[in-house]
């Protein structure tokens, strides 16, 4: 559940963000009328897919289907926390991110559709069904991992609400969480879920169907963790010098924080 | 053509993300895998093992990529 509610949590800090702008520089109506049509939109494809998914698909299909996603999405985190990290890409700041999107947001045609401001709503509702297909997914893995989706699912649901509630009162983006280092720890989770469900899920291909084992099963979790946080280590390191320009390239200040 | 477009673009945000190479990376060793394996009889957890060292080299050379060239 801690799991789920962790990287859960990271999803929704960039949702609220992307909607705070776009009520707070637009139109509040709109923006919410985006984010109620997306959650409709999210909790249809939930239950159709849902239900497809189980009853359809056997299950090595769906461990590859789902962990290669996650590991797709653990990955891309993970290799921004390594650039960042070794001073190749900035700090990401989620009132940097608002300031982006209010400009945006502001700099917009001024389209009307259905008596709602449409450029309000199209960026609220992508945005909401976008990271809230992630929080699906990860809610899936780490659910039928513990055998208990509604558990995980209640994860993500109290990170939903703490940061929904934490939104109502402050009016701004929450700046204050520590979202690279978050993303970073969410990232290894995510890589490490995702690469031991997309090798299990490799088993549908051989004779039977059947998942592939890794030794000592759902304790090897914890041998992937270890293995990517120490690749992680490594290419922090490893990365300015990679660089074009070498490690010159990469502002001292930056390099001397990731040492 | 623009709902198309948009359809499109959202599932390639959403699965691609900011860097197409680690999805390719990702791809073409799960793909290469599939090929070898399909077929065969089922294998022992050492499969496994050398299955996720392919996903993190994988990673590595991804990121390699991305970082010299810029």
């Amino acid at each position: 559940m801690t799991a789920t509610f962790t990287a859960s949590f990271v999803e929704f800090v960039e949702a609220l963000t992307i909607v705070l702008a776009m009520g707070m520089t637009r139109s509040w109506r709109s923006a919410l009328w985006g984010t109620g049509a997306a959650l409709v939109a999210l909790a249809g494809f939930t239950a159709i897919a849902g239900y497809a998914l189980v009853n359809w698909l056997p299950r090595s299909a769906l461990q590859l289907g789902i962990g290669t996603l996650l590991l797709i999405f653990g990955l891309q985190w993970l290799r921004k926390a390594i650039l960042r990290s070794s001073g190749l890409k900035s700090m990401h700041d989620e009132e940097e991110e608002f300031r982006e999107q209010a400009e945006a947001a502001r700099a917009a045609g001024d389209e009307q559709r259905f008596g709602l401001d449409w450029f309000s709503f199209v960026v609220s509702f992508k945005g909401i069904f976008l990271e809230g297909m992630e929080v699906v997914f990860i809610v899936i893995t780490f659910g039928l991992n513990a055998h208990n989706v509604p558990l995980a699912a209640g994860g993500a649901a109290a990170a939903g609400a703490v940061v929904l509630g934490a939104g109502a009162v402050l009016s701004k983006p929450l700046s204050q969480v520590p979202e690279n280092t978050l993303k970073y720890g969410v990232g290894l989770l995510l890589s490490s879920f995702g690469a031991f469900w997309a090798v299990e899920g490799l088993g549908v291909f051989q004779n039977g169907g059947d998942s592939l084992s890794w030794p000592g099963d759902n304790w090897s979790i914890l041998g992937l963790l270890a293995a990517w946080f120490l690749i992680s280590r490594l290419m922090i390191k490893v990365v300015p010098r990679l660089a074009k320009g070498g490690p010159a390239a990469v502002a001292p200040a930056v390099l001397e924080e990731a040492v | 053509m623009k709902i198309v477009e948009g359809f499109f673009r959202f599932w390639w945000d959403f699965i691609i993300g900011d860097d197409w190479k680690i999805a390719a990376a990702i791809a073409t060793v799960l793909v290469i895998a599939a090929l070898v394996i399909s077929g065969t009889s089922p294998a022992g957890t050492w499969l496994a093992i050398v299955l996720g060292a392919a996903l993190v080299l994988a990673f590595l050379v991804s990121l390699t990529v991305d970082v010299r060239r810029g």
